[in-house]
């Protein structure tokens, strides 16, 4: 059912190209084949066919509707933020809003604990960010440029505790906040996530990707190590950094399960363990939480809109090669 | 070679025309930092990972242990006693951590396999030049700004018992527990909708033209084609994406509380739901022997992942 649909593929002309093509013997040069295709679908708008058009017709339709189901619950949780929450269910629930409240942004911003608990996150988020990074860079440079006795010994330990997530050691970590008296605290909510294990095998891959003609000439103009790290190294691995960058920004602005045990208090909650609490306990304030919601993702939105190339390249780090 | 933004005169002088001036990896190496030995600078450098591993990673390990072999009263008015592996053995028998384990199970069924296809579908679809292809890509990728828990409350618009859209729609009804079930993982399924997306249109993006346009000459129809070439060239990036997902799945947990609290009856209760046991009914050491099953899943999903970054470091070099 995912496969054959959008196979109906109008890139790949059919038949002029491929007579000339097939001279070739099957293995057509790379001049030849994209030669044709540019060729074929730009340049030549009369000879499309009716065939052509109804291809691209499906595929508009095809996207559209795909559209439609991904986008539909966003509408509705803008639909049931906006709408008088008593007045849309004494309407029935329809699929348009109903007594539409524009200030429940504002309510839910100044009367219920949305504003604080935004800043909580942009500052327990940066502070995760800008830790990782230095931690981060540190150690992949340790593990990219120098060696050291037991680096394989580290290096598993590293490795190792990928299979520690926050998840598993949740307990014994929440039991060790509450010890040390940092439930609700931002030292509790940061503390676990300063370093990280992916950031070090990210940004060390980045510096593998260094040049040794270049270590050799920095070294030869007497860098010293840290100058190197920072005026050649980093600005080196930047795109690897900036993906790096995005994707700790997105985990750590995401967290749920460890902000929400690291905290029994709403004044600590951060925006994501806050959109469960706010207008949960009255019905005539359901719409603040849908609210919530939205103010929650506008951060990422952002990130998203300008910083797409990031995010595709941070999420994509394992699984395509190059 | 060229375009190499060289630093040192020295260097761009010496390199092309005087090759008598060999720069040996280990003493270069061991020229840099003069104040420091290697080995020190390195332990230096590694040493803040390591504190914050050594704490919050292996230490919580230990503890985990520690709590699973002893036995705490729920309300830790008295003191903990020995119980040696009883209580592992117990906790990892009895029907919480089985009905945990199915949940999270049946969580895993409903998201994977319905998760990839939805992203070859979304990212085949959206993989053609075409006119405002752009704005498709964008809300096709755009519930990566979403978190598990915004993506939760954008469900109860849909699925709740008393105000959501679908709400008498049986299939996919909070009020029994195998829909209940179902219905929690569609919202994590649309809300990873965006990175399956984004990391299969990226490999899409690396299947050459001319590879497909060969394999329209030799009369491989669509189909064939998506088979025999599309999809073995893309199968690193699947594989990778079912191994994320099987461990958000392992992982999920906010869905959870958000949507249904674990109801009804229970039907809902993820492993993790049961370890985090937001309405206290488990004891530390239960929680811990349930938290040492956890990590022996999670353990096998890494041991895959490992395997499969390894084999791309190889590539790599």
């Amino acid at each position: 059912m995912a496969t054959d649909k959008p196979i109906t593929n109008p890139e790949f002309p059919g038949t002029d190209s491929a007579e000339t093509a097939s001279a070739n013997a099957g293995t057509p040069t790379v001049e030849s084949a994209q030669g044709k295709a540019v060729v074929a679908s730009d340049l030549r708008p009369p000879k499309k066919s009716a065939r052509h058009y109804l291809g691209l017709t499906g595929s508009y339709l095809l996207l559209t509707s795909l559209s439609v189901v991904i986008l539909f619950p966003i509408y509705m949780l803008i639909l049931r933020a906006v709408s008088s929450p008593l007045a849309y269910i004494s309407a029935g629930q329809p699929l348009h809003p109903v007594d539409i409240q524009w200030d429940v942004f504002k309510v839910a911003f100044v009367d219920a604990n949305l504003g604080r608990a935004m800043g909580l996150s942009f500052v327990v988020t940066m502070i995760i960010v800008t830790a990782q990074l230095v931690t981060a860079t540190l150690a992949a440079y340790a593990f990219a440029f120098l060696e050291f006795p037991f680096k394989n010994v580290f290096f598993g330990l590293i490795v190792g505790t990928l299979l520690l997530p926050i998840e598993v050691t949740l307990i014994a970590n929440v039991e060790t906040i509450r010890r040390i008296g940092m439930l609700n605290s931002v030292q509790g909510l940061t503390l676990p996530f300063l370093a990280t294990a992916v950031g070090i095998f990210l940004i060390r891959q980045g510096f593998l990707g260094i040049p040794s003609e270049i270590r050799d000439a920095s070294n030869l103009d007497g860098y010293g190590h840290f100058r190197f790290m920072f005026k050649v190294a980093l600005p080196m691995s930047k795109p690897i950094v900036g993906s790096f960058i995005v994707i700790s920004f997105l985990g750590a602005w995401n967290q749920y399960v460890w902000p929400r045990f690291a905290t029994d208090r709403q004044k600590w909650q951060t925006v994501q363990v806050a959109l469960k609490t706010i207008g949960s306990e009255n019905p005539e304030r359901l719409n603040l939480s849908f609210a919530a919601a939205i103010v929650a993702a506008l951060p990422l939105l952002v990130l998203l809109i300008f910083f797409q190339r990031q995010i595709v390249r941070g999420l994509t780090a394992g699984a395509v090669k190059g | 070679m060229s375009d190499i933004p060289t630093t040192s005169t020295e260097a761009t002088a010496g390199s092309p025309d005087a090759p008598a001036m060999p720069v040996p990896l280990g003493k270069g190496v061991r020229r840099f930092g003069r104040r420091l030995s290697d080995s020190a600078l390195a332990y230096l450098l590694l040493l803040p990972s390591l504190i914050v591993f050594g704490v919050f990673a292996y230490y919580p390990l230990y503890r985990l242990f520690w709590y699973a072999t002893h036995h705490q009263s729920r309300f830790r008015n008295r003191p903990a006693t020995y119980v040696g592996f009883s209580q592992i053995r117990d906790t990892l028998t009895g029907t919480d951590f089985k009905d945990g384990l199915l949940h999270s199970g049946l969580f895993m069924v409903y998201t994977v396999p319905l998760g990839l296809i939805l992203g070859i579908l979304l990212a085949v679809s959206a993989h053609r030049r075409l006119k405002g292809i752009k704005i498709f890509q964008t809300i096709f990728s755009s519930t990566v700004a979403s978190s598990v828990a915004v993506a939760s409350v954008v469900f109860l618009t849909l699925v709740n018992a008393e105000i959501g859209y679908f709400r008498d729609v049986s299939w996919l009804s909070l009020k029994n527990p195998t829909s209940a079930l179902f219905a929690v993982s569609l919202s994590a399924v649309w809300q990873n909708l965006g990175l399956t997306f984004i990391v299969v249109l990226a490999a899409l993006q690396t299947v050459p033209d001319e590879l497909i346009e060969a394999a329209t000459l030799d009369g491989y129809g669509a189909i064939r084609r998506f088979f025999k070439i599309t999809v073995p060239t893309i199968s690193p990036a699947l594989l990778f994406l079912a191994i994320v997902l099987v461990v958000f799945a392992l992982q999920a947990y906010a869905q959870i509380e958000i949507l249904t609290g674990g109801g009804p009856s229970g039907g809902t209760e993820t492993l993790l739901f049961k370890i985090a046991d937001p309405s206290g009914v488990r004891s530390l050491g239960e929680k811990a022997s349930l938290s040492l099953g956890l990590f022996v899943l999670t353990a096998v999903v890494a041991g895959a992942q490992f395997g499969i970054m390894s084999k791309r470091v190889h590539y790599g070099d």
